[in-house]
């Protein structure tokens, strides 16, 4: 296999940067110029490590063009996450390829909501950024289990117009769900769009929640995929009844048309496997 | 010179009127067709190994006697990539392999892959002479595939002649069988040829889709190492439109661009339980494990090892599906197809090969739903039993539904492998490429050119799914009308 990298392959995908950001959360800054430059919020890459490794798809937290990097947040729960977070600065990621999936619809809706809850922060952060740039009034919920998970609150409020901490057992900003947050939110004034990135279970409820108010929402779903480019389909999921596959026409869909109880049951479709 | 009086130049060499001389049709006829060594089905129907062994030097000579070298050789008319066939054959006949092999190069950039996946029998062995003398066509592509990989084992791999160097820049999307083909008649003309491949290994569906057991991913490297050393560099991970833009690729001073990114897109039939887990497409589960080794203990990737395995469709890769299953231990491993044995696409080796290797074969059925357990797993599929009705536009039988003919199966893994659609995602990125409404980019017939003027476009993203020589004949027509523009 690496009888064919050429030097331009082989110059890229080195981690500059390594940083722990939580328990188990681990951002790293790599050499991707190419990604750096052509990639939009909402995009992905697919990760490799190792001759024999797994492809998963993980979400671009930030990219710099001028220093040709980009970055990935990455939470260590599979074999595969945890083998990539143990790489260090100056290792290689085998094989990084992107950007994937589609960029995020960015325009002036008037109030955006972005709810995230864990790493799903990381994937936020362009959109939520690009939603403020396109006019938008962007209030951010960020959650998690406990106080020491919460990640990026700087960076969001940096330009956020509000953020509003959530933790499960309420270490951190307040007690309660992601929903909480948002409902807050909504009772309080006119929300135009919701945006939701997190585990497939919160984005369930977050969208359950939305609609009760009639909000439009979009979810940005991390589904099992193999190549990433439409190939394989592993990624399918039913939006309005309709068998969509995430990496080419997602990862993100009207939240309200998602069967989100498939897809949790084809998350963990290799469970037994592993 | 045109290729007629090529031919015929070729034929009139001394040593082929030699050979012609040296034994009579009548007794050249008389010969029997070779039969391919094979492994034991049993052992094999557990095994990864290759299940055709190849032919030895003396069945090879032997079987190339059996060509007549006609004056106007029938067999080359059936080709996509015009072999020399009659010159090959007789290089064989004479014992000179190497220049067999190096004949095969003359036209074709992958002879031990075709000599191995090609389906022959429709192709240059549909028209041979024996066929009108009511006996078998002579073996070609078993001879194809003794040249290319006598070349091989010997360790004397001839790297075909290149036109000087003209430093023109020319890239290629996607490295399956129309890309490499594309890639080593442009190196031959001179030009300085990028092809870049989205997935991190080269091959495209000779590796990701054709099983080790039909085709080594070790020959495709071989094939592949040969281009290398034509000059031509390979780029992985780097999707065309989406890490580099058509404008990039202008900026970088690429002056043509082909097109080769393949039907990528596995279709589904829209039935009830269809994305219950367990029910994956052909394109995953055989990614899965022959790119991605999931059969074996020293990698990372999963995948599910059925015991009552259901494959839905009947060609080439429903049977690498099917027989993939049995080989990681299916107990049942089951072709379930909709019409007739006789309609089914698949060549027909494979569909030998498949029963001698006990796959149960389940025709004139379909799947019209699939059943889960509380879990969202497959346990079970229901089937409605068809018949053979009018023939519909294929020319085929239409299968129609016998009413209330329904029963119900217990299943563990099911793959669909009934076909695939273009890849959407060069088309979208494009601006200016217009696509038929099956998503197939739409070329010129004659030049493959589309309508951007400096890309051109073949193998299944134009046929939205065929076969590996119709995907190289594209590659050498595409790379001959670039090169007259």
């Amino acid at each position: 296999m690496h009888a064919y990298k050429t030097p331009l392959s082989k110059s890229m995908n080195k981690i500059i940067k390594k940083k722990i950001l939580s328990e188990n959360v681990i951002k790293f800054e790599v050499e991707a110029p190419l990604i750096a430059k052509s990639r939009k919020p909402g995009h992905f890459v697919i990760v490799k490590v190792g001759k024999f490794g797994e492809r998963i798809p993980l979400t671009i937290a930030d990219s710099d063009i001028q220093n040709g990097t980009i970055t990935l947040i990455i939470q260590q729960i599979g074999k595969s996450s945890r083998k990539i977070c143990a790489l260090n600065e100056g290792d290689y990621i085998t094989d990084l390829v992107g950007p994937l999936g589609k960029a995020t619809h960015i325009e002036n809706f008037g109030t955006v909501v972005c709810a995230c809850g864990g790493v799903g922060t990381a994937p936020m952060y362009p959109i939520a950024q690009a939603m403020k740039q396109a006019g938008n009034k962007v209030i951010v919920v960020l959650a998690a289990r406990t106080g020491d998970l919460i990640i990026m609150e700087k960076e969001m409020r940096s330009f956020a117009d509000e953020v509003i901490i959530m933790t499960d057992d309420g270490s951190y900003g307040q007690k309660g769900l992601v929903t909480f947050g948002v409902e807050q939110v909504i009772n309080r004034e006119k929300v135009d769009l919701c945006v939701t990135i997190g585990p497939a279970i919160m984005m369930k409820f977050v969208s359950l929640l939305a609609k009760k108010y009639e909000v439009p929402t979009v979810a940005s779903l991390n589904t099992i995929m193999v190549d990433g480019t439409g190939m394989c389909g592993a990624c399918r999921v039913t939006v309005g009844g309709k068998t969509r596959f995430v990496c080419i026409d997602g990862p993100e869909f009207d939240a309200h048309q998602v069967n989100f109880d498939e897809m949790l049951m084809r998350l963990n479709a290799y469970k037994d496997y592993e | 010179m045109d290729n007629k009086e090529y031919l015929k130049e070729e034929r009139n060499e001394p040593w082929r009127e030699e050979l012609r001389k040296s034994m009579k049709n009548k007794d050249r006829v008389a010969i029997p067709r070779v039969k391919m060594p094979e492994l034991d089905a049993t052992y094999r129907s557990r095994s990864y190994d290759e299940v055709n062994l190849g032919l030895s030097l003396e069945q090879a000579v032997q079987e190339a006697k059996r060509c007549l070298d006609c004056p106007d050789p029938s067999c080359m008319s059936g080709c996509p990539v015009g072999v020399n066939i009659p010159k090959f054959v007789k290089n064989i006949e004479r014992n000179e392999i190497l220049e067999a092999a190096k004949a095969l190069k003359e036209t074709s950039a992958l002879p031990a892959v075709c000599g191995r996946v090609c389906p022959q029998e429709k192709q240059c062995e549909s028209q041979c002479i024996h066929l009108k003398m009511k006996s078998e066509s002579v073996a070609i592509g078993h001879l194809e595939r003794f040249a290319a990989d006598y070349e091989r084992e010997k360790g004397s791999i001839s790297v075909p002649q290149l036109a000087a160097s003209n430093g023109i820049k020319i890239a290629v999307a996607g490295s399956g069988p129309a890309g490499l083909s594309f890639a080593g008649d442009m190196a031959k003309y001179g030009y300085d040829v990028t092809v870049f491949e989205a997935l991190h290994e080269i091959g495209g569906v000779l590796k990701y889709g054709i099983p080790e057991f039909r085709l080594p991913n070790s020959i495709v490297d071989v094939e592949i190492n040969i281009l290398q050393k034509m000059g031509v560099k390979f780029i992985t991970n780097c999707i065309v439109g989406k890490t580099i833009s058509y404008e990039d690729l202008h900026e970088q001073g690429f002056k043509g661009i082909f097109v080769a990114t393949g039907a990528g897109l596995p279709n589904f039939m829209n039935i009830p339980g269809e994305n219950l887990s367990g029910v994956l497409s052909s394109n995953e589960y055989l990614t899965r494990i022959n790119l991605m080794g999931a059969n074996r203990e020293d990698t990372e990737t999963p995948v599910f090892f059925g015991k009552k395995v259901a494959i839905i469709g009947g060609g080439n890769t429903a049977m690498d599906s099917v027989r993939t299953a049995r080989r990681l231990g299916a107990d049942k491993a089951m072709i379930v197809y909709r019409r007739s044995e006789e309609e089914m696409p698949a060549r027909l080796e494979e569909v030998k090969h498949a029963k001698e290797e006990g796959i149960i074969f389940l025709t004139l059925h379909n799947p019209i739903e699939y059943i889960g357990d509380e879990k969202g797993r497959i346990k079970q599929m229901v089937l409605q039993k068809m018949e053979l009705g009018e023939p519909d536009a294929s020319g085929r039988r239409r299968p129609v539904e016998i009413p209330g003919a329904i029963e119900t199966l217990d299943v563990d893994l099911v793959i669909v492998a009934i076909g695939v659609s273009p890849n959407p995602l060069i088309p979208s990125t494009f601006s200016g490429l217009n696509v038929s409404k099956w998503g197939t980019i739409i070329v010129n017939q004659d030049s493959l050119q589309t309508d951007l003027s400096d890309v051109y476009a073949g193998g299944d993203i134009v046929r939205g799914g065929a076969t590996v020589i119709l995907a190289m004949g594209d590659g050498r027509k595409a790379a001959a009308a670039m090169h007259k523009k």
